[in-house]
């Protein structure tokens, strides 16, 4: 490749970067046209080697883009073996794979993806939600089997105005959801951590409260130790036999096995799942539910989007390589 | 039942209920709701070929004054219908919609006309919503990617398009097309519209013509009534306008879309997509649209949610009401 060549010249200019990410080829271009990149995925090593070469290099790393999602966890022994680093910055929003604690202790500062992909996941959680309360994919199915005109007329679906939609976690995410769903007449309650000062919604303490008031559970926290199963049994239970879940953040926010118990017995209405707690599997009784709409983790996906986490990424990069703040830093709670 | 007693009443009988004709389906409760206030005749229940049973209808003791009809039913309200049933001076409809009425024809003999006012306008501008949030997000297309199996297969799923700073052209900016807009909004579209006139208090940019509106636009949302003026008003120079990354969402009527157009040009790529709850012959949707990803198509069912099913019976028996008793009707339609 013609980069080759040009890059050895430059190289020794270029801060080194360790990349443990794939990347579509716009962003690999930019991040090489600015740092020298050792990369995970095109090393075709083992981690551990990968890394000590990375850490023994003449210009061992100062940062590194990582990818979430289970492929590698930032802690301790991750940063032992890299010492020089000093800087991580997250492609996702998630940032359930740095240990944050551990990052502050050593002084290595972390970034996220900021609010890059907030509006793409609320305009998605709130397509999940129509989808659901309207039937749309299941009609769907229905016209493409070419059961119209065998079978006549589709079953009802509800109105969204006037639901009670609960939305546990108000934060960029959150606060977009609920302004979408005020436009269709929804009535907005939340939990989290801390109420909101400047928000009208009503906030519920705890989220078995806030299930037993609603219609609706939106998932839009983060994954840590607190919300991990945060819609369980309980919850479920309380959210009532006429409930939907929509769950955009992380599939291990919601105990799936008692999701899928609960959607069998007909104890909750339906689902709108984007995430699942073993992706990419999605367990085979939902694939069979005519009363769930799954899509595969792609919230975030969207053409513009990616071109802002580009360019937010290489932005938090370059504060740091220029001694400045980073744009989107994340601090341990 | 109590036709039986529909002689002269004494006191102490129960009411004479007036004979209303009835020539849709109808769930449980419309029916019964009817029947407990009219002396219903009821077209599918009589079994006999509509000529048959208009006649019946039209030569009885007290022939109906009113009737219930739906779009897509069994009979237009024309001048044949009214010349077989001269007794009629109430037509109401159960749906929006009233291409199937004569409304000229039906103005000429005095006889009023009713449709479903705005019963259904929020849960149509809501399905409209849906369905360009799954063109965009390919919500469907991606579900069923998932259901296939397909994700542990093929990796992650093709890039969807933000809706945030689409421009979204509005034709017909009634109580439906106010309502998305409004919603649309809400996720940072930005709003034009084309209708007979411009709306004064509206702030969205007007286009007097639909050529127009389809250039500057990113969507395309067909939310006007089907008339004359409005049949194929979709055409292939405003697919052509439009243009290659532009998407349709029809809550219309099918006719409002030169609908083998529409076909020609997403199987070519002009146009990027379109979300289509209605067709130019219901209930068969035609076999390149349903093997296509980039269309979303779900059968007619924007109105159908239940709590809007049991608004439409409220407000058909409260037009019902008023006409019986010498009132206006509650939501009229005229010419």
């Amino acid at each position: 490749m013609a980069s080759s060549a040009a890059v050895a010249t430059v190289s020794a200019e270029l801060p080194s970067l360790l990349l443990i990410r794939r990347l579509d080829p716009p962003f690999a271009a930019a991040l090489r046209q600015r740092f020298r990149v050792l990369d995970f995925f095109a090393s075709g090593e083992p981690l551990p080697a990968f890394l000590a070469a990375a850490a023994s290099s003449p210009d061992p790393p100062r940062a590194a883009v990582i990818v979430g999602g289970g492929v590698v966890r930032v802690d301790a022994a991750f940063l032992d073996s890299v010492p020089s680093l000093r800087c991580i910055v997250g492609t996702g929003t998630g940032v359930d794979h740095l240990d944050l604690a551990e990052c502050a202790r050593r002084g290595v500062v972390v970034a996220n993806a900021g609010a890059v992909y907030s509006v793409d996941v609320a305009d998605h959680a709130v397509g999940l939600l129509i989808d659901v309360l309207r039937r749309v994919s299941a009609a769907e199915r229905f016209v493409r089997r070419r059961l119209w005109p065998v079978h006549g007329d589709y079953p009802l679906g509800t109105k969204l105005g006037g639901k009670r939609v609960g939305i546990i976690g108000l934060g960029n995410i959150g606060s977009l959801i609920a302004k979408r769903l005020e436009a269709f007449g929804c009535i907005v309650y939340y939990n989290s951590r801390r109420p909101k000062d400047l928000v009208s919604y009503k906030y519920f303490p705890n989220v078995k409260d806030l299930a037993s008031e609603s219609d609706v559970l939106v998932v839009a926290c983060a994954l840590n130790k607190e919300t991990r199963h945060v819609v369980n049994k309980d919850v479920l239970e309380a959210l009532g036999k006429d409930g939907i879940i929509i769950n955009i953040g992380r599939g291990a926010n919601v105990d799936e096995v008692e999701l899928i118990r609960a959607l069998k017995e007909g104890r909750i209405a339906g689902a709108g799942l984007d995430v699942f707690e073993n992706e990419p599997k999605v367990p085979a009784e939902l694939l069979t539910m005519e009363n769930v709409v799954l899509t595969p983790h792609i919230a975030v996906l969207t053409s513009e989007s990616r071109s802002d986490l580009r360019d937010n990424t290489i932005g938090n990069l370059e504060a740091f390589f220029a001694g400045k703040p980073l744009l989107t830093p994340v601090l341990p709670m | 039942m109590a036709s039986s007693a529909a002689a002269s009443p004494a006191s102490g009988e129960p009411p004479i209920l007036p004979a209303l004709l009835l020539l849709r389906t109808s769930d449980a409760s419309l029916a019964a709701a009817l029947r407990q206030r009219f002396r219903v005749l009821d077209s599918f229940a009589s079994g006999q070929p509509i000529p048959a049973f208009l006649a019946a209808a039209a030569a009885a003791t007290d022939p109906p004054r009113a009737a219930v009809v739906v779009a897509g039913g069994v009979v237009r309200v024309d001048a044949a219908f009214l010349d077989a049933v001269p007794s009629l001076r109430c037509v109401v409809n159960t749906g929006t919609g009233v291409d199937h009425v004569d409304l000229h024809e039906c103005a000429r003999r005095g006889v009023a006309v009713a449709n479903s006012g705005t019963v259904y306008s929020v849960d149509v501008a809501d399905h409209a919503v849906g369905m360009l949030i799954d063109l965009l997000r390919r919500v469907s297309a991606a579900e069923r990617f998932v259901r296939r199996g397909l994700w542990p297969v093929q990796g992650d799923y093709p890039l969807g398009s933000k809706l945030g700073g689409k421009r979204v052209g509005i034709i017909g900016l009634g109580s439906i097309g106010s309502l998305i807009a409004k919603r649309l909004q809400a996720f940072g579209c930005v709003i034009y519209y084309n209708s007979r006139r411009p709306k004064d208090s509206v702030s969205y940019k007007y286009f007097p013509n639909v050529l127009d509106l389809a250039s500057e636009s990113d969507v395309l949302i067909v939310a006007c009534a089907l008339n004359k003026e409005t049949r194929h008003i979709i055409n292939k120079d405003v697919l052509e306008s439009l243009g290659k990354d532009g998407i349709i969402i029809n809550i219309g009527r099918g006719a409002n879309i030169d609908e083998p157009e529409l076909i020609k040009a997403l199987k070519e790529g002009r146009i990027a997509g379109a979300g289509l709850d209605v067709f130019e012959n219901e209930p068969k949707v035609p076999a390149e649209l349903q093997s296509m990803n980039n269309v979303v198509l779900t059968p007619h069912i924007a109105v159908f949610t239940w709590e809007s099913k049991s608004d439409m019976c409220d407000n058909t028996i409260a037009n019902l009401q008023a006409f019986f008793s010498g009132k206006p009707l509650l939501t009229p339609v005229l010419p």
